[in-house]
């Protein structure tokens, strides 16, 4: 399926940058025109993902943290989170809900959020190269075209 | 985040106003912390009518909380969850832990 429109996004990994990511990805998708709480699982889904990335990928240091987002006819929009890290040494133990090894202000529970407020969450790390983290968000028909 | 903390005789409320996420959650907590460390209230409120968004950092700020009410033998409830940050708590099944209102 091609894409109707894509934007990428490049920030530091600084946490102000948070808000920032979240806004600028739900900005691109009302252009499919969602309901208010389509937009705010992709904002709740976008938040968690670039956090990891800002928390995790880089310790001790700035890094880059892209973001791709592509809408498709379908209504359907991609986004792609995306670090030059240290990566994730064992996914499916990081997915566990309540696994972190962050600091007391972290809750373990990202991944599990992102899974639950996305329709598809696919995550790939390699150590020393990065994280990646795919997520497909379908909204609904509109009311009038059911 | 903004945080008006009140000391009532009925114990401590909080008002929780603006966007509560991984970048703010730490001085959050640090602040709530040592208000209820310098008053050691018997029940804290966290009234969350003002949060605009949360992501599961806010998690963490109210299983804080929880824990630091246990601590002084008190009780914690939140109050005025709005819809965006209930479905975030209930994914994470906070919402068995902690009493929402």
């Amino acid at each position: 399926m091609q894409p109707v429109n894509e934007m990428n996004l490049e920030f530091p990994s600084r946490s102000v940058n948070e808000g920032f990511a979240r806004t600028a990805v739900a900005c691109f998708a009302a252009q499919l025109d969602p309901t208010i709480d389509e937009l705010n699982d992709i904002k709740t889904a976008v938040s968690e993902a670039v956090t990891n990335s800002i928390v995790h990928a880089y310790p001790g240091k700035i890094g880059p943290i892209h973001i791709r987002a592509r809408i498709f006819e379908d209504r359907s929009i991609e986004i792609v989170v995306k670090d030059k890290g240290i990566g994730i040494p064992d996914i499916e133990q990081a997915k566990k809900p309540l696994f972190t090894t962050g600091n007391e202000e972290r809750s373990g529970m990202g991944f599990t959020i992102m899974d639950s407020f996305t329709d598809k969450l696919v995550v790939r790390s390699r150590p020393g190269y990065g994280t990646t983290v795919k997520m497909l968000k379908k909204m609904l028909p509109f009311a009038g075209l059911k | 985040m903004n945080l008006k903390i009140y000391e009532k005789e009925a114990g401590m409320e909080i008002y929780m106003e603006g966007e509560l996420d991984h970048h703010g959650a730490k001085d959050t907590m640090r602040r709530i912390n040592s208000a209820i460390d310098a008053s050691m209230p018997q029940t804290c409120v966290l009234d969350m009518s003002g949060i605009g968004f949360m992501d599961s950092s806010g998690i963490a700020v109210v299983l804080g909380v929880y824990r630091r009410m246990e601590e002084v033998s008190g009780s914690m409830r939140v109050r005025n969850v709005p819809v965006q940050a209930k479905k975030v708590f209930k994914a994470a099944g906070v919402d068995r832990i902690v009493d929402f209102e």
